[in-house]
């Protein structure tokens, strides 16, 4: 199963990667005469309100949703796991600053504190992916401080402190390893919600401006054209449905290798 | 149990100032100045000042930040800056709304998702389990606007069923109830899969120990092992998950309210955006995160009633 939804995730990955010359059309091109065409041979998906190329539009809109979504967990992962291994491994005040501060992240539902960055900030690419790292840094230090309690206390730490290591060492060699797979697992699911979360903004109307084209922006206009031009919706949807799908199922089957109690039953 | 209870309201009360500083900051660096949205760009510097002076701005930082947290802890929220009622009162015109929503899509969420979840791994590795898994796989990919998009055009644009535009007529209860089904539907399906596949897991570690080994050997009916021995100490993990997802469904909410039109706090947000409503922003910030400590707060206390262990410490 996680083959088979690692196999999604890399269609959707390459093809968005090779859009410039995948792309049977110009992603902006508008064509007048062509406005909420319905699918042809030359325009398998049809077209949008502008007579854009749908077909186009999601190869090219799929940069945009995956670019931000990983830059914003690869942010996320190295923040959050660096601050989740120093509050366990220093611990005291420093780990009760911290974790209070993630709570307090964790106080703002992650679509709402999104929603509010990016308007306050102006829609651009830069400010989604901070706004998209807010909302998942406090995850992977949660996930990453955990182990870090555990592992401090145990022998080979210890040896390595009477050895005289570093804790810079001690922490990058000797913890972090132990933290990654975890952090792993997480991170395939994670850049689930961080795609939906993206989407979520641009079908709101707070993504990367028009006339670039993103996903969710593309299911906004379609939904405007809902009642002639349904497709306008449902190819974008169905875009963002297999990555999701993909991303759920490697998820999946990492935690299950992960987790010895589901593997050996 | 009184004192646990006193006990996690203290721990509560220092995030919900931390949380209050957050968002008084947070408003305050955003680019854009209130005045100028109040006036429009044709106004003259001495009008931009009164209307600075008049919303408190022109004090230094600090004084304004002891004012807000005095008048948010004392309930009042400030007024709108384009309606210019008190934002306490547009909030409390749309809450029921919302509750309503989410309230109903947790009772499905909830309803439909512990049994399924407990079935699924009472039978594990069987067509009921699969079926399960792949469901909650196929709402977990669901994006909440997508799902609400296409149950949309399937059962109002195309059948008819329920109204496109989910807005209920004064004094109709009926026409209350058929705006309402289709979005709880949406939001409530999601969280059947969420649920479910918490509460298999979960059941799956329990089903595996040996105190249930013993009450299997002893001669329990399989019913009772399963519904009153593992439940018991599988729902733990299930009420956390409820508790976290409560974020997750308000953010969904907000997008089924777009996509529904209906009236609610995710509408009022939408809106407030559009119009760059600072003051509304900002007490429906404090509102939101006020929602969410109270629900881990009440979170902490379910677990203090299901599992006695923890209220002990």
């Amino acid at each position: 199963m996680a083959t088979f939804g690692g196999a999604l995730v890399a269609l959707v990955a390459i093809s968005a990667l090779l859009a410039p010359w995948l792309s049977p059309h110009d992603p902006l091109e508008q064509n007048v005469l062509l406005r909420l065409a319905a699918p042809t041979a030359e325009f398998p998906l049809g077209n949008d309100s502008f007579g854009r190329d749908v077909l186009s539009r999601i190869l090219w809109g799929g940069r945009v949703s995956l670019y931000v979504s990983t830059s914003a967990v690869l942010i996320a992962i190295v923040i959050g796991g660096a601050l989740g291994i120093l509050a366990g491994y220093i611990g005291g005040l420093f780990d009760r600053v911290v974790m209070g501060a993630m709570d307090v992240l964790l106080s703002f539902p992650t679509l709402v504190m999104g929603l509010l960055v990016v308007a306050m900030l102006g829609p651009t690419v830069g400010n989604l992916i901070l706004a998209i790292t807010l909302t998942a840094v406090a995850p992977f230090a949660r996930i990453a401080r955990a182990p870090t309690l555990t592992i401090k206390e145990r022998d080979f730490v210890e040896a390595g402190r009477a050895l005289g290591f570093s804790n810079l060492r001690i922490m990058v060699v000797h913890i972090l390893p132990n933290v990654i797979d975890d952090v792993l697992v997480m991170a395939a699911l994670w850049l689930a919600t961080a795609i939906r979360t993206e989407a979520s903004l641009s079908f709101i109307g707070l993504g990367v401006r028009p006339p670039t084209a993103t996903w969710g922006g593309m299911i906004r206009e379609g939904f405007e054209n809902i009642l002639d031009s349904p497709w306008l919706a449902i190819f974008p949807s169905i875009a963002i449905l297999i990555v999701m799908l993909g991303l759920n199922m490697v998820g999946d089957g990492l935690r299950d290798t992960s987790d010895p109690r589901l593997r050996h039953e | 149990m009184l004192t646990y209870i006193l006990k996690r309201l203290l721990v509560a009360i220092p995030t919900l100032l931390a949380v209050l500083t957050v968002v008084f900051f947070f408003v305050r660096i955003a680019p854009g100045d209130p005045a100028f949205i109040i006036l429009g760009d044709q106004a003259s510097q001495e009008a931009l000042a009164a209307v600075r002076h008049d919303l408190g701005l022109d004090r230094p930082l600090p004084v304004q930040y002891v004012d807000f947290m005095a008048t948010v802890l004392s309930g009042n929220l400030g007024n709108s800056l384009v309606t210019h009622r008190p934002v306490w009162q547009e909030v409390r015109n749309v809450l029921p709304y919302t509750i309503e929503l989410t309230v109903t899509a947790l009772i499905i969420g909830v309803a439909l998702g512990l049994p399924l979840g407990v079935a699924a791994a009472k039978h594990r590795n069987r067509a009921l389990d699969y079926a399960a898994r792949i469901f909650s796989l196929i709402g977990l990919s669901f994006p909440a606007f997508v799902s609400a998009i296409m149950l949309l055009l399937a059962f109002a644009i195309q059948l008819h069923w329920f109204p496109v535009i989910s807005e209920a007529r004064e004094g109709d209860p009926l026409s209350r109830v058929s705006a309402l089904v289709l979005p709880a539907v949406n939001l409530g399906l999601i969280m059947v899969a969420y649920v479910m596949r918490v509460a298999r897991s979960s059941m799956l570690g329990v089903l595996g120990e040996d105190y249930i080994r013993t009450a299997r050997a002893k001669g329990v009916p399989a019913r009772v092992v399963v519904w009153r021995h593992a439940l018991g100490n599988a729902l733990i993990p299930v009420v956390t998950v409820v508790g976290l997802y409560l974020g997750v469904l308000i953010g969904n909410s907000v997008l089924t309210e777009i996509v529904f039109n209906r009236p609610g706090l995710g509408k009022l947000i939408v809106n407030s955006l559009n119009q760059r409503d600072y003051t509304m922003l900002q007490g429906l910030m404090v509102v939101y995160a006020f929602i969410i400590v109270i629900v881990n707060l009440l979170t902490d206390l379910t677990y203090g009633v299901v599992d006695p262990r923890v209220r002990q410490t």
